[in-house]
């Protein structure tokens, strides 16, 4: 395999996982470990350091993390053996108070366990307090990994790609067969509206798991209808894809706006938030999974059966493929059928991760599920393209937007660096075409 | 030619040229004196079109020399060249469609004054041009509304106004009518008499025989020699080619002929179009030629499919069948091999498996999904039997030489096993060796019992394929030969100009 062989196939793959490694690097920080994890490391000091008669103090702010990490340490020293341990709970001057109290007691303590974010104050306060001094502050010991690596960071960038890289499934079978879908923003806001609205119609707050399930569904048909709509009026009466779709946006939009009546909805049940923000498989989350087998199935299509050779032979040549004895119409007619579901579930997913539907959902996400295919390595030209490049290109264009947060940049620069990667994206793939373009002209030649 | 003692026009000596994985070029002679027309024969890969682009300053020689006017040079650009006096008029025009003859001929050099140009003045050096070249043609006409014939007038007038002394002209006559290439013949005589040199490629013999004074073969980039017209003949020239001797350029094979399988009733595109009827026998070839235009490839695609016909009746095998796409056609054994392989057969970006597939999915599909090992194995097949010459399965489409593509085609319709075949120019474009081969297959597909329409422009080709031969005029069939054996060029040329109604 030569090397423009392997940059071609995987050009896109190398550069993602250049800006990962950048990325890495780039936000390498000081880490504490949290909750369970700090509670586990501390107990093994304390375990090290101290043993069961000594005094043990727990200290701990009422936040949820600070929490869980005083019961998980409470119960693990606890069922150490451990008998004088106590737990003040609060902020700086409650636990100044507490201290004190020791003082006037005469109480001595021989460590105050704590986690790392606290010990800092809490050790100054303590060092005041004449019988609190003698004591060890025992806290987690800080790491250094980078930010963009943590469980917590990568998991926020699969959810911030997730909607637009299932709708990038449909778009690039639409851009393969040489079309464009420019509705699919306007049918996030009216899938999520449409969702909503059925639920609040139904029950409200109140409403059942059968009721959310069938209005999700009835959104997702609907938007495959006028995905199915787009495809008739592109075959049967010859508008142009980009004229034909930029119509279906506006009326699609238009009637989000109608029908939530220009405001959000927020009359739905906690528990729909189920396939947004949920994650019960490895706690990866529910959407990413979706989104997984959506990525897979589209790409077993594509690669394995007829209808996926069908949408490239059309893409690529209508006429050579209508003469091939295929019904090139049927084939198209499917893409943006597909599209527009596609579209409407990430609506649903959308709603979901928010909880609400809102017809502001999806400004310009067409362009962004435009660039993703894209940058993905699909050309606008139809005929060529990649559903695992598509993947790529979300998560470059993710991945770039969560560096940039993490290091800081401002969301309007982010805006100018993210079209000039778009740009730069698609000049690679124009020159790595030229050059290899200029060499098989030069074989075949003579 | 005067050999006189000034040095040549250009000469080219012991040029070489390698591309990664292939000498395309080894040690390439070329001559060219003033007032000649000077022919490149060879088969498709044989290297012309890399001399052509060498000479053009597209490509750069990586050995030998190059001279003009016995001065050597050298060309970094196509613009050097152009400046050294070289136009080249490619295949594909370079025209910009939407603007005049006269915008399209200065195109790059207007006589403009601060912007602003003089119509007068243009319209004067246009008319300079046009009375040089000895034809006629509104130079206000847009270049769209213009014949392929028109437009490579355009072309050649393009060249001369940058003041080419040296016109190569690639294919010229490929897509142009006999007429038209009658009056091709009369322009590139007149240049002669200016005394401007001519490289004329062509594919067609007999041309060469006409126009040019010498010629020079070359074979797998091989120089092999140059010869005047006088010393060689046809078949010479093919062996020098293919170098083996073909003994017989049409290998025609006689055998019993079947039942009816396709007839065709009073069909025709408008309602007040004049009706064609005709049938076509099992194991028969039947020619079916005409003047391009003639209403050949509209009426193979009738047939198919591809369009609707305004009325009509198709019949295979005695049953009236209502055809409404290419998909039931096929569906009903009928295949087309299209004239326009790029832009009617080949999705040029899938793999040359993929193009043979794509008809034929169904036969190794099973609930919508592809068997990849059996679509290798029976494509494997036709790689062997048809001797595609490919690098590998995937290798794409638009990268094989015109007679492989030809070959991916036919693989397609032979695996979906039409009983009826039609094929439109099957070897338009195609090399010496390559046509032979399809020939054969034709041959193999007659005495198999197929019933095939083969149209074709080339009048040898037809009298040398055929059972029978229709001849097309003005979107009618104009006559009909039985008796091929006996047929003349001639013979077919008065029916296909409407002349005459003969048998």
């Amino acid at each position: 395999m030569s090397l423009s062989k392997l940059l071609s196939d995987y050009g896109m793959l190398i550069v993602l996982i250049l800006l990962c490694v950048f990325y890495s690097i780039t936000t390498l920080d000081e880490q504490n470990p949290r909750g369970v994890d700090a509670a586990e490391q501390v107990t093994q000091m304390i375990l090290d350091g101290y043993n069961t008669q000594d005094r043990i103090v727990v200290v701990s702010k009422s936040n949820p993390e600070h929490v869980l990490f005083a019961n998980t340490l409470l119960e693990e020293l606890e069922s150490s053996g451990y008998q004088n341990v106590e737990h003040i709970e609060g902020e700086p001057p409650e636990v100044r108070s507490a201290f004190e109290q020791f003082d006037s007691l005469g109480v001595r303590a021989d460590a105050v366990a704590i986690p790392q974010d606290y010990s800092t104050i809490i050790g100054n306060i303590k060092n005041r307090i004449p019988v609190m001094s003698q004591a060890q502050i025992v806290a987690p010991r800080s790491y250094r990994w980078p930010t963009f690596l943590l469980a917590n960071n990568l998991r926020n960038v699969a959810n911030q790609i997730v909607v637009i890289a299932i709708i990038a499934v449909g778009m690039t079978m639409v851009i393969i067969t040489a079309g464009i879908d420019l509705s699919v923003g306007s049918l996030i806001a009216f899938s999520a509206v449409v969702a909503a609205w059925i639920i609040r119609e139904m029950g409200g707050a109140d409403a059942t798991l059968g009721v959310m399930v069938l209005a999700s569904v009835i959104a997702i048909l609907m938007c495959g209808l006028v995905g199915f709509a787009s495809g008739i009026t592109i075959t049967k009466f010859k508008v142009p894809p980009f004229i034909a779709t930029l119509a279906v946006m506006l009326v699609a939009s238009g009637f989000a706006y109608i029908i939530s009546k220009g405001e959000s909805i927020y009359e739905i049940p906690d528990s729909y938030v189920w396939l947004g923000r949920g994650a019960d498989l490895f706690s990866i989350p529910n959407a990413v999974v979706l989104m997984v087998i959506i990525y897979v199935l589209a790409h077993i299509l594509m690669t394995r059966t007829t209808l996926g050779r069908y949408i490239y032979a059309v893409g690529g040549n209508p006429e050579a493929a209508r003469l091939s004895g295929i019904r090139v119409n049927l084939v198209l007619l499917f893409v943006y059928t597909m599209c527009g579901i596609m579209a409407g579930l990430g609506g649903i997913v959308q709603a979901s991760q928010l909880k609400s539907g809102a017809p502001t959902y999806g400004l310009l996400y067409e362009l962004y599920v435009i660039a993703a295919v894209v940058v993905g390595g699909t050309s606008l030209q139809g005929g060529e393209g990649k559903i695992s490049g598509t993947l790529i290109g979300a998560f470059i264009i993710a991945v770039i937007q969560n560096g940039m947060n993490l290091t800081g940049v401002e969301s309007y620069t982010q805006k100018v660096v993210l079209g000039f990667v778009i740009l730069l994206a698609v000049l690679l793939d124009m020159l790595k075409k030229r050059s290899w373009g200029g060499k098989k002209k030069t074989v075949a030649a003579g | 030619m005067s050999k006189n003692d000034e040095s040549p026009l250009l000469s080219v000596e012991r040029i070489e040229k390698s591309f990664p994985g292939v000498k395309a070029l080894k040690g390439v002679n070329l001559d060219l004196h003033r007032g000649e027309v000077h022919a490149i024969v060879g088969e498709n890969g044989a290297g012309k079109s890399t001399l052509i682009k060498i000479l053009a300053g597209v490509h750069q020689a990586d050995a030998g020399t190059m001279h003009i006017d016995g001065k050597a040079v050298h060309f970094n650009t196509p613009i050097e060249a152009q400046h050294a006096g070289i136009a080249v008029i490619y295949q594909e025009f370079n025209l910009i469609p939407a603007l005049t003859v006269r915008e399209n001929i200065l195109l790059g050099h207007e006589t403009s004054k601060w912007g602003f140009f003089s119509k007068r003045d243009e319209h004067k050096i246009i008319e300079d041009l046009f009375s040089k070249m000895n034809v006629r043609m509104d130079p206000e006409a847009i270049c769209a509304e213009l014949s392929v014939a028109q437009q490579q007038l355009v072309e050649i007038a393009k060249s001369l106004s940058v003041g080419a002394r040296i016109i190569v002209m690639d294919e010229p006559s490929a897509t142009l009518t006999n007429q038209e290439v009658d009056t091709l013949f009369e322009i590139v005589r007149d240049l002669k008499e200016q005394g401007i040199g001519i490289i004329y490629i062509s594919h067609r013999l007999d041309e060469i025989f006409e126009i040019a004074q010498r010629v020079t073969v070359l074979r797998d980039g091989e120089y092999i020699g140059t010869h005047p017209v006088e010393r060689v003949d046809r078949e010479g020239l093919i062996e020098m080619m293919v170098g083996r001797s073909i003994e017989n350029e049409f290998p025609k094979h006689h055998h019993p002929i079947g039942d009816v399988r396709l007839k065709i009733d009073d069909f025709a595109h408008t309602s007040d179009e004049e009706g064609v009827s005709l049938e076509v026998r099992s194991g028969e070839v039947l020619g079916l030629t005409g003047l391009v235009g003639a209403g050949r490839t509209e009426l193979a695609r009738l047939i198919f499919g591809a369009d609707r016909p305004a009325r009509g009746t198709i019949s295979v095998d005695g049953k009236v069948l209502n055809i409404k796409s290419p998909l039931e056609a096929i569906r009903n054994g009928i295949c087309l091999l299209t004239e326009d392989r790029k832009a009617q057969g080949l999705v040029l970006g899938l793999s040359s498996r993929e193009n043979f597939a794509l008809a034929n999915l169904n036969n190794w599909s099973k609930g919508g999904f592809v068997s990849a090992k059996e679509e290798r194995s029976r494509f494997a097949s036709y790689i062997d039997s048809l001797k595609i010459k490919i690098s590998h399965q995937d290798q794409l489409a638009q990268n094989l030489s015109g007679g492989n593509q030809q070959k991916v085609l036919i693989a397609r319709w032979l695996e979906s096993n039409s009983d009826i075949i039609i094929f439109d120019e099957p070897t338009r474009g195609i090399d010496v060796g390559a046509k032979y081969e399809i020939y054969l297959l034709i041959n193999k597909l007659a005495e198999a019992g197929k019933a095939i329409i083969m149209i074709s422009s080339e009048l040898p080709e037809v009298l040398g394929m055929s059972d029978r031969i229709l001849v097309m005029h003005e979107g009618r069939i104009s006559g009909e030969i039985t008796d091929v054996l006996n047929a003349t060029q001639e013979d077919i040329m008065t029916m296909a100009v409407g002349q005459l109604e003969a048998s």
